[in-house]
C-alpha cells in the first residue's frame, strides 16, 4: 500500500528524488482521511521553501489541511491539472496527483524523513 | 416572561425530572463573587403599552419633509410584494442553511441573488454576506491585496467618505496602507478622480499598489472616467475595483465591461428600507480569477441523490469555522433576507422597471437642476451625471438649516460630508429619484429663492 | 422549463417571459438620459426575468415553503439560540418614522431613531455590566473585529507594540481565530482541560509580553459555564493583557452574569441570539460591543451623544480623535436595534432572568432526557446548551451523528449544530432555548431516543436519511469541484428586448 520507493513525513507528504529535484504530494492515506478534494493551493514556481514549513493547502469539501515541505528547496514547478482535477489526488497520490517539484538544496535532509516501514507503522497506529 | 410557553406545573415537572429543587442549582458553577447585581431594568411592559412607546418614538422622527438627502442611501418606491413575502416566517426566522436538504428556499434564493447581481454587474461571483456599503468596499480592498500579494491599495476621494474611513479602520488593523487619490479641483473635470495623480502614485516603484478603488457615480455625483482609471491600473499590475450604486447599472455601463476585477457597494436601493442605515445590503461581486479570494459564503447548484437540481453552500473550505486563522476573513453572516429583499425588487419591476427608475430618477434630478439655478444655486461641476449632484450656496450649512426650517431637507452641505475638500467649502449635495416630486422640487426652490433674497439684505449672515 | 421534483421550483430565470410584468413605475421622459454621454451607458438591458406579480409571489412563495424555520418547527441548533422572534418587533422596525429615515437626516429631524439607539447603548450597559456601548458592528464577528481593533489601538495608545499574540481555546468559533487575524495578531490556539473547560495553567503558560488579549466564550460552545473564569481573568490583567468575552452565550446567564463586573475588557452581544431579533436566513443580525472604562475612548465613531438640554446627536468628525474609526457606513442597523429594544422592554429585569433560567432548565432537562441514549460528555449542569456524542453509536452501528441529524429531519425537527466544537468525536450541540414547551422537548428526546433504536435495527434506514424533505443528500463535493455560482441560461427568446 505504501510506495517503498518514497519518504514521508508525520504530516502525510511524499516525497521522491530524482538528482536533484525533489516530487512531493500526500499519502493515499491523508487523501482518504480528507475525503474528496476539491482544492489544492500551490506555491509559485521560484519560491524558496524551507524543510517542514508550509508550502500550500489541500482542501476538501468540509476540512482544510496545511501542506508541509517534505525537503527545502526552490519550487521549480507545480502539478497545474489538479487546479482542473483535484480529484487526482484521492484517485492517484502518488502519480497524477503530485503537487510541486523543489530543486534540492540539501539531500541530508532526506535523513530526517520516514522510511516506508515507518510510515506503514505511523499510520497503522492511527 | 411574555413570550414563555410553560404552563404552571411544566417547571416543577422538568425540575423533579433533573432531581433539583431549583433552578438556582442550576447557576451554582458561576462562583460567588463573580455572580451579577441584580439588574436595573424597569418593569417587563405589557405589549399594548410597548406598542405605543415605539410608535411615539418613531414619531419623533421626521419622514414628512421635501427629502433631497442621497449620498450612498437612496429613497426609492418599493412594490408591496416585498415586504409581503418577507414576512413570511419561512423567510425570516430560519437561519443560515447549514442543512440544505430543508433550506432550498434560502439556498435557491441566494443562487437566485447571485445570479441576478452577476447579470447587473456584468461579473461572475457574488457574494450576499457583506454587510454594506462601507465594509463590503473594505473588504473587497483586503481582496486585492490577498491577490496581489501586495500591501497598497488606491482610493479615490470621489469613493464615499465612511466607505474610506471604514476601508482605512479595516487596513490598519491588517497592516496594510490605504492611500487616497485627490479630485480634480477645477476646470471641466473638476470633482472626478485625478488620473494623472493616479498615475504618479501608481508609479512609485517601492510601494506597489495592490488596487484601485473608484466609484460610479462618485460621491458627488460624478461620471467618471472607470475604463481608464482600470486601464492605469492594471498597467501597474493593480486590481481595480469599481463602487457600483445597483439601480443605476440599468442604465450606466456595469463593472465587468470596462475591466473591473471587483465590484462593491450598497445593495439598499434595491428594496431596502432607509432605516437610519441599516440592516443594508453590501454587495461584492468579482471575475472568475478571484473566486477563492471574496469572502463569505457562497451557494452552488449541484445535485441530490437522485439526481434532482438543488443548491448548497459551497467552497465552504474557504471560511471562518474550517480555515480559523487562516480564513480570509471573519464573515460568518449571510446578508440572506436582505438579498431576498433585492431579488424581489428586482423580479417585480423587472429589467424595464429598473431602467424606468434609474432614468425617471435623472430625469427628477435635470428638473431639480433646473429649478435650483433659476433660483440662484448653479450646480457646482461641469461633468455628466446621473442623479446626483452639488449645486453652489453662500453659507451652506447655515442655509441648510434655515432650509430645514422651512420644511426642505436640503441635501448634504458638502462642508460636513467632505470637510477636507476645500473647493466644496460652499456646496449642497441633493439627490432625486423617482419618488421625488415636482411639488417637492417647487417648494426647495421656493424656499431658497427666499432664504437667498433674505441673505443678499443681510438675513442669512 | 425544467420542473424539478414535485415541490422544487424553477429558477427565477426559467420563469420568465419577456413581455410580462411592467405596469410599476410610470415611463421616463424619452429624453431622459440623453444627457449622459454614451461612453458612460449600458448597452444592452442587463438580462434580467420578467414575471407578472402573481408568478414573482407563487415563486418566493413556494421558495418560503422549502424552508424549516421557527415559526414552523423546532430549531434546536446549538450556539444560535433559534428562539421566538416576536411578532411585534417586526411590526415596530416597519413603522414609517424608522423605516423611512435617511441616515443622513440631521440629529433634529432623526430625535426618535437616536433616543431609542442611546436608550438601548444603556440598557446593554446594565445587562452586561460595562461601561459604554458601541450599536455601530452589523454582526457579532464584525463586533468582534470592532472589539479587538479597539485592544490593539488600547495597547497601542500605552506605546506598546510588543503585544502581537490573541489566546483563544480551541473549542471557541471559528470567527475568534479569525477576526484576530485580521487585526493583525497572530493566533495562538490554547487546548481545552479534560473537563471541558479552559485550561487555566496552559493560559497561563502562554500569558506574558506579547499577549494582546484573551478570547473567551463564557458559558462555552460545549455550554458550560467557566468556573475558573476569575483566575484566569486576574492572571489576564496581571500579564497586561486584556479579557474579551464573545457574548453568543448569553442567553444563557442574563441576570446572573455581568461580564464587566467579573472583569472583562470587552464583548459583544449577538441581538439575532440573545435578543431575538430573527436570524434571517444568516442575516441581517447585529454585533453591539460593550467595554470596560479604558477601551470607551476608542469606541467607533460616530457615537450617540445627549446633550443637556435631553436632545440627542451623533457625534461629528474628529470630534474624539482617539477612536478606531468606523466600522461601517453611517450610525449602525437601526432597524435589527428597533427590535431587540422592543425585546428587552417587553421583558424587563425579570422577564430577562426568566429568559436565561428557563433556556438553562429546558437544555438540562433534554440533556437528562437523553443521557441514558447518548453520550454526555460533560455530566455537570450545563447552561443554556449541551453537547451529546454519538460515538459509541457509531462505533457499534457505523451511524454517524450526521446520519442522525438527517433522520431528525424525517421526524420535523431541524438537526442540532453537529460536529461543532470540534473537541467532541461525533458531537451534537443542542439548544432548546426557552420559548419550547415541554410537550416539543418530550417530542424532541422521543425522536432522537427513537434514531438510536433505529441505528440499531434499521442503519441503512437512518444512513439513507433524509426521505421525508424537499431533496435527499447532495452532491457537494461536484458543487465544489465545479462551482456554478450563478444562473447562465436566459437566452435567446428570455431576453429582454433592447430598448
Amino acid at each position: 500500500m505504501v510506495p517503498g520507493d518514497l519518504r514521508y513525513t508525520k504530516e502525510h507528504e511524499w516525497v521522491r528524488v530524482d538528482g536533484d529535484e525533489a516530487t512531493v504530494g500526500i499519502t493515499q492515506y491523508a487523501a482518504d482521511q480528507l475525503g474528496d478534494i476539491v482544492f489544492v493551493e500551490l506555491p509559485d514556481a521560484g519560491r524558496s521553501i524551507d524543510q517542514f514549513a508550509t508550502f500550500g493547502v489541500v482542501e476538501s469539501v468540509k476540512a482544510v489541511s496545511d501542506l508541509f515541505a517534505p525537503v527545502s528547496g526552490e519550487v521549480t514547478g507545480t502539478n497545474d491539472a489538479l487546479a482542473g482535477e483535484p480529484e487526482l489526488v484521492n484517485t492517484d497520490p502518488y502519480g497524477g496527483g503530485w503537487m510541486v517539484k523543489l530543486r534540492l538544496t540539501d539531500a541530508a535532509q532526506l535523513d530526517e524523513l520516514l522510511d516506508p516501514g515507518a510510515y506503514e507503522q505511523l499510520i497503522a497506529e492511527g | 416572561m411574555p413570550y414563555g410557553p410553560h404552563a404552571a406545573d411544566d417547571r416543577a415537572q422538568m425540575l423533579e425530572a433533573i432531581g433539583i429543587s431549583s433552578v438556582d442549582a442550576l447557576f451554582e458553577d458561576i462562583p460567588e463573587p463573580l455572580r451579577a447585581s441584580p439588574l436595573r431594568l424597569d418593569e417587563p411592559e405589557p405589549e399594548l403599552e410597548l406598542s405605543a412607546r415605539l410608535a411615539a418614538l418613531a414619531a419623533r422622527n421626521r419622514v414628512d419633509l421635501a427629502s433631497f438627502l442621497g449620498a450612498g442611501a437612496y429613497r426609492h418606491w418599493t412594490p408591496a410584494t416585498v415586504d409581503q413575502m418577507l414576512l413570511r416566517g419561512e423567510w425570516y426566522t430560519a437561519y443560515t442553511p447549514y442543512q440544505p436538504e430543508v433550506s432550498q428556499g434560502t439556498l435557491q434564493s441566494i443562487y437566485e441573488y447571485q445570479s441576478l447581481l452577476a447579470e447587473l454587474t456584468a461579473l461572475d461571483v457574488v457574494s450576499a454576506s457583506h454587510y454594506d456599503g462601507g465594509a463590503a468596499t473594505a473588504e473587497a480592498a483586503l481582496m486585492t491585496c490577498r491577490a496581489t500579494r501586495r500591501e497598497r491599495v488606491l482610493v479615490s476621494r470621489g469613493v464615499h467618505p465612511h466607505y474610506r474611513q471604514t476601508l482605512e479602520t479595516y487596513a490598519e488593523g491588517a497592516g496594510l496602507v490605504a492611500d487616497e487619490i485627490p479630485l480634480v479641483a477645477d476646470g471641466p473635470l473638476a470633482g472626478t478622480t485625478d488620473l494623472a495623480a493616479l498615475e504618479r502614485m501608481l508609479a512609485d516603484p517601492d510601494r506597489r499598489v495592490a488596487g484601485v478603488v473608484a466609484a460610479q457615480p462618485n460621491v458627488l455625483g460624478l461620471l467618471e472616467d472607470m475604463p481608464e482609471i482600470g486601464r492605469l491600473g492594471h498597467a501597474a499590475g493593480a486590481l481595480f475595483v469599481s463602487v457600483i450604486e445597483p439601480v443605476s447599472l440599468a442604465v450606466l455601463a456595469p463593472p465587468g465591461e470596462y475591466g473591473a476585477d471587483i465590484a462593491a457597494g450598497e445593495g439598499q436601493p434595491l428594496g431596502i428600507p432607509l432605516s437610519y442605515g441599516g440592516p443594508y445590503l453590501g454587495i461584492v461581486a468579482c471575475t472568475d480569477a478571484l473566486v477563492r479570494q471574496i469572502p463569505g459564503r457562497l451557494v452552488g447548484l449541484t445535485s441530490d441523490l437522485d439526481g434532482r437540481r438543488a443548491f448548497v453552500m459551497t467552497l465552504r473550505a474557504r471560511e471562518q469555522d474550517i480555515r480559523r486563522e487562516k480564513a480570509a476573513s471573519n464573515i460568518c453572516t449571510n446578508q440572506a433576507l436582505l438579498a431576498l429583499a433585492a431579488s424581489i425588487y428586482v423580479a417585480t419591476i423587472g429589467p424595464h422597471g429598473l431602467r424606468d427608475v434609474a432614468a425617471l430618477g435623472a430625469a427628477r434630478a435635470a428638473e431639480l437642476e433646473a429649478a435650483l439655478a433659476a433660483a440662484g444655486a448653479p450646480r457646482a461641476h461641469d461633468g455628466p451625471y446621473l442623479n446626483e449632484f452639488v449645486v453652489r450656496v453662500p453659507d451652506a450649512p447655515v442655509l441648510h438649516a434655515r432650509l430645514l426650517d422651512r420644511g426642505v431637507l436640503a441635501g448634504i452641505p458638502t462642508a460636513a460630508l467632505l470637510p477636507d475638500e476645500p473647493s466644496l467649502a460652499d456646496g449642497l449635495l441633493v439627490c432625486a429619484t423617482e419618488v421625488t416630486t415636482a411639488a417637492d422640487i417647487d417648494r426647495f426652490a421656493s424656499a431658497l429663492r427666499l432664504e437667498l433674497a433674505g441673505a443678499a439684505t443681510g438675513g442669512v449672515r | 422549463m425544467t420542473v424539478v421534483g414535485d415541490r422544487l421550483q424553477p429558477t427565477i430565470f426559467e420563469r420568465s417571459r419577456p413581455g410580462r410584468g411592467g405596469g410599476k413605475i410610470p415611463h421616463p421622459p424619452k429624453d431622459a438620459l440623453a444627457r449622459i454621454p454614451a461612453g458612460h451607458r449600458r448597452g444592452n438591458p442587463a438580462a434580467l426575468p420578467e414575471l407578472a406579480e402573481p408568478d414573482v409571489v407563487r415563486h418566493y412563495v413556494n421558495l418560503s415553503q422549502l424552508n424549516y424555520a421557527i415559526d414552523t418547527g423546532f430549531y434546536p441548533l446549538g450556539s444560535c439560540t433559534m428562539k421566538y422572534n416576536p411578532k411585534l418587533n417586526e411590526w415596530a422596525a416597519r413603522l414609517p418614522g424608522f423605516a423611512g429615515l435617511h441616515p443622513m437626516a440631521p440629529d433634529a429631524v432623526a430625535q426618535g431613531t437616536l433616543q431609542l439607539l442611546f436608550e438601548l447603548e444603556e440598557l446593554l450597559a446594565e445587562i452586561s455590566g460595562m461601561d459604554a456601548v458601541t450599536l455601530q458592528p452589523a454582526a457579532g464577528a464584525h463586533g468582534e473585529l470592532t472589539g479587538i481593533l479597539m485592544v490593539r489601538a488600547y495597547h497601542r495608545s500605552r506605546g506598546d507594540t510588543e503585544r502581537t499574540e490573541v489566546l483563544v481555546p480551541d473549542s471557541s468559533h471559528g470567527t475568534n481565530p479569525a477576526t484576530a487575524t485580521m487585526a493583525g495578531f497572530r493566533t495562538i490556539t490554547i487546548p481545552s482541560a479534560p473537563d471541558g473547560g479552559v485550561d487555566v495553567e496552559a493560559f497561563r503558560a502562554a500569558l506574558g509580553p506579547r499577549t494582546a488579549a484573551i478570547m473567551i466564550t463564557n458559558p462555552s460552545t460545549l455550554g458550560l459555564f467557566e468556573r475558573r473564569i476569575g483566575e484566569l481573568l486576574e492572571a489576564t490583567h496581571a500579564a497586561g493583557a486584556l479579557a474579551y468575552m464573545d457574548g453568543a452565550n448569553l442567553n444563557a446567564i442574563l441576570g446572573r452574569f455581568k461580564p464587566g463586573e467579573a472583569g472583562f475588557d470587552v464583548m459583544h452581544f449577538n441581538t439575532h441570539k440573545t435578543f431575538s431579533t430573527p436570524h434571517g436566513g444568516g442575516g441581517p443580525g447585529a454585533g453591539p460591543v460593550g467595554v470596560g472604562a479604558r477601551l470607551a475612548p476608542f469606541l467607533p465613531a460616530p457615537r450617540v451623544l445627549r446633550a443637556e438640554d435631553g436632545s440627542f446627536r451623533l457625534e461629528r468628525p474628529a470630534e474624539r480623535p482617539t477612536s478606531i474609526g468606523r466600522m461601517r457606513s453611517f450610525t449602525g442597523s437601526s432597524g435589527v436595534l428597533v427590535r431587540a429594544y422592543a425585546y428587552i422592554r417587553a421583558h424587563g429585569a425579570a422577564g430577562l432572568r426568566e429568559v436565561s433560567d428557563d433556556a438553562v432548565l429546558a437544555a438540562n432537562y433534554l440533556k437528562h432526557r437523553l443521557a441514558g441514549t447518548y453520550q454526555v460528555p460533560f455530566e455537570r449542569a450545563c447552561k443554556h446548551e449541551f453537547v451529546a456524542s454519538a460515538a459509541d453509536i457509531k462505533h457499534r452501528t457505523g451511524v454517524r451523528t450526521l446520519d442522525i441529524a438527517k433522520r431528525l429531519i424525517d421526524k420535523g425537527y431541524h438537526p442540532p449544530t453537529i460536529y461543532f466544537p470540534l473537541t467532541v468525536e461525533e458531537a451534537m450541540l443542542i439548544e432548546p432555548t426557552e420559548t419550547e414547551s415541554l410537550e416539543t422537548l418530550d417530542g424532541f428526546a422521543d425522536a432522537l431516543i427513537e434514531i438510536a433504536r433505529e441505528a440499531e435495527t434499521d442503519p441503512a434506514l437512518v444512513t439513507s436519511a433524509p426521505h421525508d424533505a424537499p431533496v435527499r443528500r447532495l452532491d457537494e463535493t461536484t458543487a465544489a469541484r465545479q462551482p456554478n455560482l450563478r444562473w447562465r441560461g436566459m437566452t435567446g427568446a428570455q431576453l429582454p428586448c433592447p430598448d
